[in-house]
């Protein structure tokens, strides 16, 4: 398969992009933050998510959704880096339609046509310690009488201050470090012993901090199988983590496309700052590190969908590679913005904050580059 | 089935009944890289078998046209080629600066009398070419060379020297660029010109290097009479081949990390080092840097075919074979730098049998003109900057 977009994806791309550079430039994050709104993001622009078809992206036609892939969640994810724009695509759109549709035919007619609408939202709870590590999850998932007392805490639930369904992984069996024992469940965050408390984070993104005491739950909750929800939880992490690449895809060039025009018009020494070699040879080679980050994003996605046994590989390399450019857009894109790129006034700083987030979002680079050392054998 | 899928079945089942199994091995020594010409000498049986059945399908070429010897394959199929013989980790059968760099020119710029002549013989291996570009004072800065081509009837005398020209002591042929209009800006009074290396006044001198071997010269030219017809596209234009000769010599050297690539870094240096108790190199630092070199190496292999796809869909950036050539250049170093570092007290071995009389350190040395060669790094960067970012100046 050809690794650029093709004609329904450029379509796709150019809608999103219409919408979102029209109605949710970063002004609308920044009104959002500075108002220190409840939620976070703008409903109405859901609702028209919804309606553009994007909220059910991945939802089978079946389901009332418009049954697409990875890639075209990529599109919209890079979009969404653009512009920084607070929606619950990520978390709902997804990954816990990629969730869900692991579960049984009575929970996806359940969940997946409500997503689809718009009119229901779902986070999905995996992080426990410091750093993503999800084979070391801990909270505990204890058979009791038909169904489950779930007790752990979770960090870092993207949209889950707002979510009307928890998807969350638990141990069932095994300990700490094994694959084997995981169970996915899908949760009603208003069920007894949930406390949710928001966290305001670097980026003024959502997310939360989820407490489950003796949370009891029924049978019917559980997603997939019991202690066999490993790898529908790595395929859920993977098409997120391929998500984020493309976020970081997006953030990264859009703040480098803002700091190329900055070149081309700030004068020092009589002269435009974009003259100067040694400014020229680092935007050539954040230009580089861009575009070699497109396309293994790309890439990934790709494989993602082609359900290639090599996408997991893809997305490391993904992840890693996105995570670093980030960085390096950021850092490169506030240095040569000088003074003003430190200021709250200049956009440049809220990109910097969001590429933090998204490197620790699901496994920063150290832990994608040792993922792929592990995979092959060294 | 589509077509695309027979033929790689087709490909797939001849290259594993026609590629001997010593021709799937990576190229660790000199000999084991068939450059074809007049003097050549295959160093084994199974190298001539593998070179005559590849050329016999036109396969040393597979995208030329057939009339010219080539494969007469179209893009996807010749990535599909591509594709099965890295699969089994097939050494190209002819290595050409023919093939990589004239013949695409050739093929552009050309006129039909010089397309026949030439490119089958180099499709054949039968004529081994080197390239007279760079000068002692005209090195990334190109288009101030000063090898003077004067006209004398239907030839031109040519005089001056060059540098740099790589193989030139083997090659039989070269392609040259030769000042004709001396009073012109600098630019536009170049030529590009082919010429036999025996022509009388052509001499060449090895240059030692820190590798401690010679693949480079300096080459002389005293008064060496060249007809006018073997100029190739308009005379004085010969800048415009020049260009797009180099994207292809760039695109070239870009891929140079990739051939022979074959097993994870990563697995070659626990070889070489050792495994602690839970399988992982035995050297934490090292595997984090291997583990990022090979996060870098695989997205610029996904890069590589996005600009191919590009390219074929009409939306490539002529310059971006620079942003190629200078992060692939790069890369090949820092790939060479971990190989020497788990290579370890080893890889410092200089004359030995064991150490294939020190390939490793001489591989080492020779990658760091990488991004010296067909421009450097900077220049590269300073054409993205220019071309690609549309930055202000010079």
């Amino acid at each position: 398969m050809p690794l650029i977009l093709n004609e329904e994806q450029t379509m796709l791309r150019d809608s999103a992009r219409g919408f979102i550079g029209d109605k949710a430039p970063i002004a609308h994050f920044r009104q959002l933050r500075d108002s220190k709104d409840a939620i976070g993001f703008s409903k109405e622009h859901w609702k028209t998510f919804a309606e553009m078809g994007f909220a059910g992206l991945l939802v089978p036609e079946a389901y009332g959704g418009s049954g697409l892939g990875a890639v075209e969640a990529g599109v919209i994810m890079e979009e969404i880096g653009r512009t920084l724009m607070p929606s619950p695509f990520f978390a709902t759109a997804v990954l816990a339609v990629t969730a869900l549709r692991g579960g049984s035919e009575a929970q996806q007619a359940a969940y997946l046509p409500k997503i689809a609408e718009g009119a229901l939202l779902a986070a999905l709870a995996v992080d426990e310690g410091t750093k993503h590590r999800p084979s070391n999850i801990a909270m505990k998932a204890e058979r009791s009488g038909n169904g489950f007392k779930l007790s752990g805490d979770k960090a870092f639930v993207v949209d889950g201050h707002m979510a009307d369904l928890l998807i969350v992984a638990a141990r069932s069996g095994g300990s700490a470090g094994e694959r084997e024992g995981l169970t996915l469940f899908a949760i009603d965050p208003k069920a007894k012993g949930i406390a949710i408390e928001r966290t305001v984070m670097v980026d003024a993104h959502n997310a939360a901090r989820i407490v489950f005491d003796n949370v009891a739950v029924d049978a019917d909750s559980v997603i997939g199988d019991v202690d066999q929800g490993g790898a529908l939880l790595d395929r859920v992490l993977n098409i997120g983590r391929g998500a984020v690449a493309a976020e970081m895809v997006g953030l990264s060039d859009e703040v480098f496309g803002r700091t190329v025009t900055y070149l081309k018009e700030r004068k020092q020494f009589g002269k435009l700052i974009g003259e100067f070699q040694a400014l020229q040879h680092r935007a050539a080679h954040l230009y580089t590190e861009i575009e070699v980050t497109r396309a293994a994003a790309m890439k990934a996605l790709q494989l993602l969908d082609a359900d290639a046994p090599t996408a997991a590989a893809a997305v490391a390399v993904a992840k890693a590679k996105a995570g670093t450019t980030a960085t390096l857009a950021v850092q490169e894109g506030v240095q040569m913005h000088g003074g003003m790129g430190m200021t709250d006034q200049f956009d440049v700083g809220l990109f910097m904050k969001r590429a933090r987030v998204c490197q620790e979002l699901l496994g920063d680079s150290n832990f994608h580059a040792d993922q792929l050392a592990r995979m092959k054998k060294y | 089935m589509s077509d695309l899928d027979q033929f790689r079945r087709d490909t797939r089942a001849w290259l594993d009944s026609n590629c001997p199994p010593e021709m799937r091995k990576p190229v660790t020594a000199d000999e084991d890289v068939f450059w074809g010409g007049r003097n050549t000498k295959f160093s084994s049986e199974p190298q001539r078998l593998w070179f005559e059945r590849m050329r016999d399908k036109g396969w040393t070429v597979p995208d030329w046209p057939k009339q010219y010897g080539g494969g007469g394959l179209d893009g996807a199929e010749a990535k599909v080629l591509r594709e099965e013989m890295s699969a089994i980790g097939a050494r190209p059968p002819l290595s050409s600066f023919g093939i990589w760099m004239l013949g695409p020119a050739l093929l552009k710029y050309g006129n039909e009398e010089q397309k026949q002549e030439h490119l089958p013989k180099i499709a054949a291996g039968l004529i081994r070419w080197c390239q007279g570009y760079s000068e002692p004072n005209a090195g990334s800065d190109l288009a101030s060379l000063q090898t003077r081509a004067e006209s004398d009837g239907d030839d031109y005398i040519i005089n001056g020297q060059k540098i740099w020209t790589s193989y030139a002591n083997y090659a039989d042929w070269i392609f040259c660029l030769v000042r004709t209009d001396g009073t012109a800006k600098k630019h536009d009074g170049i030529s590009f010109i082919l010429f036999d290396m025996t022509s009388p006044g052509v001499s060449t001198k090895p240059i030692l290097l820190i590798s401690g071997k010679s693949p480079f010269c300096e080459t002389f030219f005293d008064n060496v009479r060249v007809p006018k017809i073997r100029v190739v596209g308009t005379v004085n234009r010969g800048w415009d081949v020049a260009k797009y000769l180099l994207q292809h010599e760039r695109a070239m050297i870009s891929g140079m990390g990739e051939r022979g690539a074959g097993r994870p870094l990563g697995q070659v240096a626990a070889d070489s080092i050792g495994v602690d108790a839970e399988g992982q190199l035995d050297d934490a630092m090292l595997r984090g840097q291997i583990a990022t070199f090979e996060v870098d190496e695989a997205a610029l292999s996904c890069a590589a075919e996005r600009a191919v796809d590009l390219a074929k869909a009409g939306q490539g950036h002529p310059a971006f074979s620079s942003a190629m050539k200078y992060y692939g250049t790069e890369l090949n170093k820092r790939r060479h730098e971990i190989l020497m570092s788990a290579g370890g007290i080893d890889a410092l071995e200089w004359e030995s049998p064991r150490s294939h009389e020190g390939a490793k350190p001489r591989a080492w040395l020779r990658t760091k003109a990488n991004s010296i060669e067909g421009g450097t790094s900077e220049v590269m960067l300073g054409i993205v900057a220019k071309r690609i970012l549309d930055l202000p100046g010079a």
